[in-house]
């Protein structure tokens, strides 16, 4: 299967950095890697490999935060999805995969105001979405933050 | 109620004003004014500016960033004038209430004169809305 | 340093539906920076579905953004699906797939409309958007309403396409089909158009790979990707269309592309309708187990993600999202820089950007002095139009 092959040569290439590898079907896996990874497996996926960069997501884990890039490899109908657990919750930190392509410019900015995490390299990470009095420190994706329940005629 | 409110009657001026929506009501409220409703033809038109606005017609739920805005643009829109709650995000916030994003609803930053509910409001809903108003107006004048 | 000058546009601009700030920074004529901010549409919808369950999600993410009404629900049920494998019964992938490409048609009509605004084609803006009634009644006939439809759910589609229909959807379908053939003829051989368009906001090959641009904004640029083709779903493999590219990265070219595709959806929904089986409509799935999915669907405007965490309990412990036009909308500055004013609506409107879709941007606080209010812009760029028309000698 092409899958298969992907994942060999992603094996291939970097071995024992890669911790685990999660083959859920013939469409998508998942390679749990090292947060100082990142921009190594990122620019072999995207430069060498020729995927595609759909998106990264943030999770607030009970193992920590952790940062899923998800790569389309189109011409195999593949959706690889790399994962970093970033265990130090009170100061996640990683590095910035800017370098390797633009297309993330947003999505770590995005991902900076809403989780917390500090992408190390990446010079702009002024907030995206959130308006200028939201509180420092108060990252609204995260699992402590909790919406109360409102009534929908009173504010 | 003079002569202002009587002329508002006639040809009514609208400034639409999105708050965070997510565009269905929007395309609905352009989609008035293309040749199958056609609201032109009562005199109704969208105008650029708030300056020139009989009525303020808001959709989206209103979030944080954008309540100043609307706070803003009422208090320029001259007086009297109107506004309408377009949507169920414009009338109650919706299905947008529990975000934490969101603020106070519509009618709680500014007063608000119709509704107009809906998830987006056919354009009918809209003409059935212009006519409530007029006749709101009307009766005021008969007072 | 040169005289540098900020023209902000927005938060309410008469040219786009929805508020957005954008400050373009022009060094006499030509743009030289472009910064923007949004979050005026940020409505924390990925929050809201943590707390809802997978059924409500479904709810929540068709108003994500009007337009891609049906595109987003797909996605995420397929997410959803995703985690454990959940079959859909065949009829369902038929009726999705049909109703994928009626809201393509729509969408792409409703942006021809709006385009035809920008460039002060005012006829173009009418008839677009008058032509593309037929399709919203066919919606409003099939699913109950003109626009969200509430038609997807995990495990297949929640109303079927009675028999009776079809030759409605057929009739309104070609009703459609004529009206595009005059449009087509109307705006690909305009001289005007072409003057007017051409070169304009190229977006070469090579930035639309390294911004990891999608759609039709992509395909303009010779990036030959589609998620129909590429990463199959519904029944997009079992029937005959083509994807269509241009080379050329300009503003005409992802106009030809937008048309032509029109072409497409209509030649697809049309073997839909001849070849869907009889059938059940709805796999009636009970439990998500733990685990993780993932969702991609060709909107009109590109690709849409959809990543789902289940814990085992009935709502997503994370529900990712992302809109074609966040990965679209930063090689606006790619585009915009070293034209013109009076061309960067056009360029703006060229990547069909559904901000409420995205919702991102930030204001850079600039003391310089405006120049031109919102709607000066809209002037700027039907005026250039106009002066194209005089010098081409066409009334």
């Amino acid at each position: 299967m092409a899958i298969d092959g992907l994942i060999k040569k992603i094996h291939d290439r970097f071995g024992d950095r890669i911790l685990k590898t999660e083959r859920k079907s013939a469409k998508r896996v998942y390679i749990d890697i090292y947060p100082k990874d990142i921009v190594d497996i990122a620019g072999y996926l995207f430069k060498d490999l020729g995927c595609r960069f759909n998106i990264a997501s943030g999770v607030d884990d009970f193992n920590g935060i952790e940062i899923l890039y998800h790569f389309a490899h189109d011409a195999h109908a593949v959706v690889i999805t790399v994962r970093a657990i970033l265990k130090d919750k009170d100061n996640p930190r990683i590095e910035t995969i800017t370098g390797v392509m633009k297309a993330a410019w947003w999505i770590e900015r995005e991902i900076h105001e809403l989780f917390g995490v500090e992408f190390d390299g990446n010079a702009d990470l002024r907030p995206l979405l959130l308006p200028d009095d939201w509180p420092k420190g108060v990252y609204p994706m995260r699992k402590n933050f909790v919406v109360p329940k409102r009534d929908s005629r009173k504010g | 109620m003079g002569l202002k409110e009587t002329l508002l009657t006639k040809s009514i001026y609208v400034f639409h004003v999105s708050s965070g929506s997510c565009n269905n009501c929007d395309i609905e409220i352009l989609d008035c004014l293309t040749p199958r409703f056609d609201l032109e033809r009562f005199g109704i038109i969208l105008v650029g500016s708030i300056k020139h606005a009989d009525v303020m017609l808001c959709t989206g739920s209103a979030n944080r960033l954008t309540i100043p805005i609307i706070r803003k643009l009422y208090e320029q829109m001259p007086k009297p004038g109107f506004v309408i709650a377009f949507g169920a995000c414009g009338s109650s916030r919706g299905l947008f209430k529990d975000s934490y994003n969101t603020g106070d609803p519509l009618d709680e930053i500014i007063p608000v004169d119709a509704y107009i509910p809906g998830c987006p409001p056919k354009p009918e809903a809209v003409i059935g809305a212009l006519v409530k108003l007029i006749s709101k107006v009307t009766a005021k004048k008969g007072k | 340093m040169k005289n540098r000058a900020t023209i902000p546009i927005g938060p309410y601009h008469p040219l786009q539906e929805e508020p957005e700030f954008w400050k373009l920074i022009v060094e006499g004529e030509k743009v030289v920076d472009v910064d923007v901010r949004i979050g005026y549409n940020h409505r924390g919808i990925e929050k809201i579905s943590e707390a809802k369950t997978f059924d409500q999600s479904i709810f929540i993410v068709e108003r994500i953004c009007g337009i891609c009404s049906s595109s987003h629900p797909i996605a995420c049920a397929q997410a959803i699906e995703d985690i454990c494998g959940i079959e859909v019964p065949e009829r369902a992938l038929y009726i999705r797939t049909i109703t994928q490409e009626l809201e393509r048609l729509h969408s792409h009509m409703l942006w021809l409309g709006l385009a035809g605004h920008f460039l002060g084609y005012n006829t173009v803006f009418m008839w677009g958007w008058k032509y593309r009634e037929p399709i919203c009644d066919i919606m409003e006939t099939v699913t109950g309403n003109r626009q969200n439809y509430a038609m997807h759910k995990v495990g297949g589609v929640r109303r079927d396409i009675e028999r009776e229909h079809v030759s409605y959807i057929l009739t309104r379908l070609d009703e459609f089909l004529k009206q595009l053939d005059m449009l087509k003829g109307a705006v690909l051989d305009d001289p005007v158009l072409h003057a007017r368009l051409k070169g304009v906001g190229i977006l070469t090959k090579e930035a639309a790979i390294d911004y990891s641009a999608l759609g039709p904004t992509a395909r303009a640029s010779g990036v030959d990707i589609d998620v129909r083709r590429d990463h199959p779903y519904g029944v997009y493999d079992r029937l005959k269309w083509n994807v269509i590219t241009q080379n050329e990265g300009d503003v005409f070219a992802k106009a030809v592309v937008r048309i032509l595709e029109m072409y497409e959806s209509a030649r697809i929904v049309r073997q839909c309708l001849d070849t869907m089986p009889d059938g059940p409509i709805d796999s009636k799935p009970k439990d998500i187990p733990p685990g993780e999915g993932i969702g991609v669907i060709e909107a009109p405007r590109g690709e849409c993600f959809h990543y789902v965490k289940c814990d085992g309990t009935n709502s997503p412990v994370r529900h990712k999202i992302r809109a074609p036009t966040y990965m679209n909308f930063p090689t606006f500055r790619e585009t915009v820089i070293g034209e013109t004013v009076s061309d960067a609506t056009i360029i703006m409107a060229a990547i069909d950007p559904c901000y409420c879709c995205t919702e991102r941007m930030i204001v850079v606080d600039s003391s310089h002095k405006e120049l031109f209010k919102a709607q000066d812009l809209i002037r700027l760029s039907q005026e250039k139009t106009q002066r194209i028309r005089e010098k081409l000698g066409v009334k």
